[in-house]
């Protein structure tokens, strides 16, 4: 157990990144959120900052994953499900009616945890989204998907097939895919709901590269089950429990000096 | 208008028009309804119910048709139910290779097929070897129509019991016709029964198999080898006929129908509905 | 017969034996009685498609292949052609599908995506009770109700609108006499619309979630996302079920038969008269006496009737099948 929690320290200590010098693009406001009459999430309060990588951590229903979701309002979906408080994104409240959820969608990409490719062609699952906000010509959008796919590491894989079924990918390309489709309409943040779990070690490797390589473009949120990948790839850390933001810091911090026992549990495997 | 808000009103008006749909699909039921409950009402009684079908001008009813179609749809479904029980059972149960997927593919084709070839199909197997029109091969052609979806109610209720239940009295010894008659068919039951009752609501209601095979009748007969006489067979011949009373009484034949088909496709849904929530 | 039998032990350990084939014999029963009713169903079909074919063989052997182009039926001469009803079954089944595809699809989308969540099941509901309307009452309900209105609204105003237009303008030419064609496409397609928006629904329903989702993620609108993704996940199984649709229309007896005027006719109005293989069978069946040329001709029709929808059916069944299990 001590060993494993050396192994996992030691790699986000080497990292320099923190909260220094970054401006904070979502602020959370005393966030409450309802399934129902259920109360999944309790006075959330937290900043998130831009252009870095912030991991949400925590057991099965803590509610991070929750939390991903109000982000870019895909509960509005679902009847019954709703939130109070504010989400500020750049000074506006994107929780208000100020904010339709389309637009909103449109600067906070998601990426799931299961590979979601559309039933049609490679290019045209990255068009689709171009498509619907910008009026661009051919040459230009020809030129988007290259720059989309390139970003994600997935041209030199894909380039002489664009035209056939995004489908026939395998699962590690086609999540690929999809943070190709997702920063291709240049979202302001992309989150990322345990996008690896559903893979084998070495997509999961490429992923978390790309994770790194986005972020200096990018303000990513990701939720993980893997402790180790959120120390690995991320600068801000926060544990949540049963709806609950117990602990929210640096990652180096989180992982090597837990301000809470309970964080200390969870992180230490006692727990989840 | 900037590009987002045209999509908005494109997604806007795309709602519009779906709703606007679903609105006259709902609008035509009720006017359907409301025509048959309207015109049937109007001219049901008291006797319709009691007095057989009667020349023009002589007060009729409908009695003779109501009990053929009782007598044929009920002969139907007590030859169909048992061997469309045991051929869903098989296809669940043991249903696997090339012969299971013959039976699968041909019974949905039975399920699909024009109504009136079964018609056809069942003069030219009773009538003309007999030599005459009768209420026996009338129920056999219904019997045509209830048996295919008998099979696949079974098969699809069968398939929704978990493989847990069946290991486990296969665990306790019991061999398959144990398991299948005492377990697996009382844990179906309650969705076979909704697929019998659509069955009957389905045949209860056909007209085109019937007119090649118990003919019709216009007086009172109970014999199974003879012309026996059904309501939607009345109704047809009543609501093309020059009569105004025969027409009326085809409504009133309409509605007895219309009622006893939707009464049969509600209940057999509340059968199903607390199966449905508790999943 | 344990008396007779010397050894009390041996007796016991058989008739526990035969208590065991006993019940294995009933199994055996039990399993032939299973396959029994399962072969049934084979030869079932196999019958009919026999005694179809034996009951037309001699209309087929009158009028050879012409019987399926002559347009003439006329049973004073014993000349029998099935020209006119697939004219008439293919012209009112085409006219049902224009009319209740895109009627089926709007009311999926409403029904999925559209409707607030409480509203869909009641809805839905009705919608397939209307599936469930026997097929004689959207015949009387489309001679008595639908077909005047049709002669004195919808008509004239077509005629008005289309008539001078050449071409299109001999569609919808002549009287407005109400039953005709294009009442009968109508009534059809109300009948196979709530059939084929049940299946939508249905359909719609097995998108995965997280597909929409992920579309809705990129910003698209409901609409979008339909058009996008739902429709192309379910493509082919919505083919399948427009094809179960068709079938169903192309072999439809009584809702036809009220309105589409009967009259062994072809002519280029809607608006005319014309008859489908399935009204003419139930019209003309009364007429032919047992052994006559005119019953074996209706066989035939059956039989004609019976491949075309075989053979369409047989494909949306493919269909179907292919998407759910792929």
């Amino acid at each position: 157990m001590n060993i494993e929690l050396n192994g996992l320290t030691s790699e986000p200590l080497r990292k320099s990144a923190g909260r220094d010098g970054a401006e904070t693009k979502i602020s959370i406001e005393n966030l409450e959120f309802f399934y129902g009459d259920n109360r999944a999430l309790h006075g959330i309060d937290m900043a998130i900052p831009e252009r870095r990588v912030t991991a949400m951590i925590g057991p099965s229903g803590c509610g991070k994953s929750t939390l991903l979701r109000v982000l870019n309002r895909m509960y509005d979906l679902y009847p019954g499900q709703r939130s109070t408080g504010k989400v500020m994104m750049d000074g506006v409240d994107i929780l208000g009616s100020a904010m339709p959820a389309v637009r909103l969608r449109n600067r906070v990409g998601m990426v799931f945890q299961k590979p979601t490719p559309f039933p049609m062609s490679i290019r045209d699952n990255i068009a689709f989204g171009i498509k619907l906000n910008e009026n661009i010509s051919k040459a230009e959008l020809d030129e988007r998907i290259e720059w989309s796919l390139a970003k994600a590491a997935l041209w030199d894989e894909v380039k002489d097939r664009l035209n056939s079924a995004a489908t026939g990918l395998s699962g590690g390309q086609q999540q690929r895919l999809c943070i190709a489709r997702t920063i291709a309409v240049k979202p302001e943040v992309v989150l990322l709901d345990e996008p690896t779990s559903a893979l084998d070690p070495i997509s999961t490797a490429r992923i978390e590269e790309l994770i790194d390589e986005l972020k200096s473009e990018f303000t990513i949120v990701i939720v993980t089950h893997n402790m180790q990948q959120a120390a690995r790839c991320s600068d801000m850390t926060a544990f949540f429990l049963l709806g609950n933001l117990v602990e929210y810091n640096e990652t180096t911090k989180i992982f090597t000096a837990p301000q809470d026992s309970r964080t200390q549990d969870y992180i230490t495997g006692r727990f989840g | 208008m900037t590009r987002l808000e045209r999509r908005l009103l494109t997604d806007r008006i795309w709602r519009m028009i779906a709703t606007t749909l679903a609105a006259l699909a709902i609008v035509l039921l009720a006017w359907i309804l409301w025509t048959v409950f309207y015109r049937g009402a109007t001219a049901l009684s008291f006797s319709v119910f009691t007095t057989p079908t009667m020349p023009p001008g002589r007060h009729g009813g409908l009695a003779n048709a109501i009990v053929g179609t009782l007598i044929q749809v009920f002969l139907g479904l007590i030859i169909a139910a048992p061997v469309g029980l045991y051929a869903g059972t098989y296809l669940s149960e043991l249903g696997r290779g090339k012969f299971a997927d013959a039976v699968r593919f041909v019974n949905d084709v039975l399920l699909s097929a024009p109504s009136i070839l079964i018609g056809l199909f069942v003069y030219e197997l009773l009538v003309k070897t007999t030599g005459g029109f009768s209420g026996f091969s009338g129920a056999i052609a219904l019997a045509v129509l209830i048996l295919p979806v008998v099979v696949r109610a079974t098969e699809d209720m069968l398939r929704l019991v978990p493989g847990s239940l069946r290991e486990a009295a296969f665990a306790l010894g019991a061999t398959r016709a144990q398991v299948v008659t005492s377990v697996l068919w009382r844990a179906a039951r309650a969705g076979i029964a909704t697929g019998i009752l659509l069955a009957i609501a389905r045949a209860a209601g056909e007209t085109a198999p019937l007119l090649f095979t118990s003919l019709g009748n216009l007086s009172w007969s109970f014999d199974l080898t003879a012309p026996m006489a059904s309501l939607p067979v009345t109704i047809y011949q009543y609501a093309g006929s020059p009569f105004d009373e025969w027409v009326a009484l085809a409504w009133a034949g309409a509605l007895m129908i219309t009622v006893g088909v939707l009464l049969l496709n509600i209940v057999s849904r509340l059968v199903l509905a607390p199966r449905g929530k508790a999943s | 017969m344990t008396a007779t039998s010397p050894n009390f032990d041996v007796s016991t350990s058989s008739s526990a034996s035969s208590a065991l084939t006993s019940k294995h014999l009933k199994d055996k029963l039990f399993h032939w009685g299973l396959y029994g009713a399962a072969a049934f169903v084979l030869v079932l079909l196999g019958a009919i498609i026999v005694l179809l074919f034996k009951g037309g063989f001699p209309a087929l052997q009158a009028f050879g292949l012409g019987f399926f182009v002559s347009a003439e039926w006329n049973p004073v001469t014993e000349q029998y052609g099935a020209a006119v009803m697939l004219y008439g079954t293919l012209v009112t089944s085409v006219i049902a599908m224009l009319l209740a595809f895109p009627a089926s699809l709007g009311i999926a989308l409403f029904l999925t995506e559209v409707a607030p969540v409480p509203m869909r099941r009641t809805i839905g509901t009705a919608v397939q009770l209307l599936a469930a309307v026997p097929s004689i009452i959207f015949g009387m309900w489309g001679f008595f109700i639908v077909s005047p209105l049709m002669a004195t609204w919808v008509q004239p105003v077509l005629q008005a609108i289309f008539g001078p237009i050449p071409l299109i303008g001999e569609l919808f030419s002549g009287a407005p006499a109400g039953t005709g064609i294009l009442t009968a496409g109508l009534i059809l397609a109300l009948m196979i619309m709530p059939f084929i928006t049940a299946m939508f629904v249905e359909i719609f329903n097995s998108v995965p979630p997280v597909l929409k989702e992920a579309a809705y993620g990129i910003g698209a609108t409901t609409t979008e996302v339909f058009k996008a993704v739902t429709v192309p996940y379910g493509r082919t199984a919505l083919v399948g079920a427009v094809m179960l649709g068709l079938g169903r229309a192309l072999g439809e007896t009584m809702a036809v038969t009220f309105v589409i005027g009967n009259a062994n006719r072809i002519k280029a109005s809607l608006y005319a008269p014309g008859a489908s293989i399935a009204s003419t069978i139930a019209n003309e069946f009364p007429e032919a006496g047992p052994g006559s040329m005119k019953l074996h001709a209706l066989l035939e029709l059956g039989l004609a009737l019976f491949v075309i929808s075989f053979v369409v059916l047989a494909l949306a069944r493919w269909l179907v099948r292919t998407r759910i299990e792929g």
